[in-house]
């Protein structure tokens, strides 16, 4: 080690590795029940079959490969733009191992069956114990750093992570609490009854969206987007304000995901209206990023992680424009329980969340193994064309695909009775889930080009451990 | 008479919120903010985080 005091990049540099790693798997089982979908006959055995498999995709691609990505970027940029080493490193050490031990805890349970049955909230209650506890230590980790920070500001990119580590662990034990009925069959039920387990479901489900996958992937965007553009974010104020704008609201718009149910009409209608105003602030935070790069567009043409980057805030924008859309209930009243819903999740799954993950990781990498750049900017631009195409081919086959059911399912004869029978809109989906498959087996290829770029890029290079910069060299 | 009570005081805390919003607006577009804001946005260019480079990026700090 060097004598002068060094950032702690260690626990970075193994969740962004562990983000390539569970990427390619959490992506690898949506491949495999996308194929389940065109080929029925792939439900091999009750461990693997489409209905225990779709929750560990959804689990590991959001809590394994979006949950080290922002693990590994934002205990980066806290320590970076505090100009101080991590709190507490060995907690950090615990977090790592911690969280990978829930990911292989999730990986053994869902396929066995053993769920609470709550929409990405599947994990038995020893798991939801030890996800309580490992967020706790990150708590103390992260904010432990801003309190020993030696600059006087808080940078935006801190202020998002912290409200999402903040929002998540307020959400996780909330919709968690379970009465348990089996200590050694690892069973419980939820601590609430009908229609309002139904509300803290949703409310849990769509804050989920809205602070892990929106809040902490905006704290990734207002770093790594002004560090690539190597230019300042557009607007500060109006960071300031998107970051209050979308606490205010986002937390009302849980009940979107109930519509037509039994949730009183004026929950409904507030979860509608809230989603509306949502369209504000996602698109204040779209602007700021994209415009940061007003007068350096020339970069785009050939830096490929600013393409990711620039790309993904394209469709966060898209994503946050169709998403109120789909909460008016007239247009849910189509929508609901089709593929156009699977679609939009995609949108913002692949297009924002992955995208901006893998080109904040493509500018990690390279820093934390001493070197400036990864082994291949060409397969990194590979990759980007790759993943975008694919992303295009999955979301476009789902919305024909989702409109098309809203249609069947919709349809009466004069006596009013249905028109066609379920199986028939289900028959005319195949050609659609096939696109899609081929889709999704695009944006894995592209992952797997990023595992091997990575490998290539960190063999034979020794772990590096930036200097801590004295903050006054800021102000020369 | 209970029942009315917390709706009085969630209606409160709901329109509470909503000054509260407008005040950071009003805040973040006063000039007293403004200094506080550009220098916060050069945080991330403070340092150099490229192990080779290390006088490279001198001119993006003043961008």
């Amino acid at each position: 080690m060097q004598s002068q005091a060094t950032y702690n990049y260690k626990v970075v540099r193994q969740f962004a590795i562990m983000t390539v790693v569970w990427g390619i798997v959490g992506m690898l089982v949506g491949v495999i029940v996308a194929a389940q979908l065109v080929w029925p006959e792939l439900n091999v055995h009750e461990f693997l079959h489409f209905g225990r498999l779709r929750p560990l995709h959804t689990n590991a691609v959001i809590f394994a490969f979006g949950g080290c990505a922002l693990f590994a970027t934002s205990l980066y940029v806290v320590q970076r733009t505090c100009h101080t080493r991590l709190f507490a490193p060995g907690l950090a050490t615990f977090v790592f191992w911690g969280w990978q031990l829930i990911i292989v805890a999730a990986a053994v349970t869902l396929p066995l069956g053993i769920t609470t049955g709550k929409e990405y909230a599947e994990l038995e209650w020893p798991i939801d114990i030890a996800i309580a506890v490992v967020w706790v230590a990150y708590a103390v980790v992260f904010f432990g750093t801003v309190a020993i920070r030696k600059v006087s500001h808080i940078y935006v990119a801190n202020w998002f992570y912290g409200a999402f580590i903040i929002a998540v662990a307020l959400l996780h034990i909330v919709n968690s609490a379970e009465v348990v009925v089996s200590w050694t069959g690892i069973h419980s039920y939820s601590a609430y009854a009908g229609v309002q387990d139904a509300m803290v479901q949703w409310w849990y489900g769509h804050n989920a969206v809205g602070f892990f996958l929106t809040a902490g992937f905006l704290g990734m965007m207002y770093y790594f987007v002004p560090k690539q553009a190597e230019r300042p974010i557009y607007s500060y104020r109006l960071s300031v304000v998107h970051f209050w704008a979308l606490i205010f609201t986002y937390m009302w718009a849980g009940p979107h995901h109930l519509h037509y149910t039994a949730l009183p009409n004026w929950t409904q209608s507030i979860g509608m209206l809230f989603s509306l105003i949502l369209l504000a602030p996602s698109w204040g935070g779209m602007i700021n990023g994209i415009m940061t790069l007003s007068g350096a567009w020339h970069k785009l043409r050939t830096d490929p992680i600013l393409k990711f980057m620039i790309t993904s805030l394209s469709f966060y924008g898209m994503s946050t424009f169709e998403g109120p859309m789909m909460s008016v209930k007239s247009v849910n009243a189509l929508s609901h329980y089709t593929d156009w819903t699977v679609g939009h999740v995609h949108s913002g799954a692949l297009g924002w969340v992955a995208l901006v993950s893998i080109g904040s990781v493509y500018f990690l990498l390279p820093r934390l193994y001493g070197k400036t750049e990864m082994y291949s900017t060409k397969l990194v631009n590979t990759h980007f064309w790759i993943a975008t195409i694919g992303i295009v081919l999955y979301i476009a086959s789902m919305w024909i695909a989702g409109v098309m059911q809203g249609l069947y399912w919709r349809a009466t004869n004069t006596d009013g009775t249905l028109t066609y029978s379920f199986i028939e809109g289900v028959k005319a989906t195949y050609p659609f889930w096939t696109v899609r498959l081929v889709g999704g087996a695009l944006f894995l290829v592209g992952m797997l080009i990023m595992f091997y770029n990575t490998l290539k890029t960190i063999a034979g290079q020794k772990a590096y451990d930036a200097p801590v910069v004295e903050p006054a060299a800021a102000h020369a | 008479m209970e029942g009315e009570f917390i709706n009085t005081l969630r209606s409160i805390v709901t329109v509470l919120g909503l000054v509260c919003f407008l005040c950071i607006c009003y805040w973040a577009w006063s000039k007293h903010a403004r200094a506080g804001f550009d220098e916060a946005a050069r945080l991330p260019f403070a340092d150099d985080d490229l192990p080779e480079h290390p006088a490279e990026k001198e001119g993006i700090k003043n961008a």
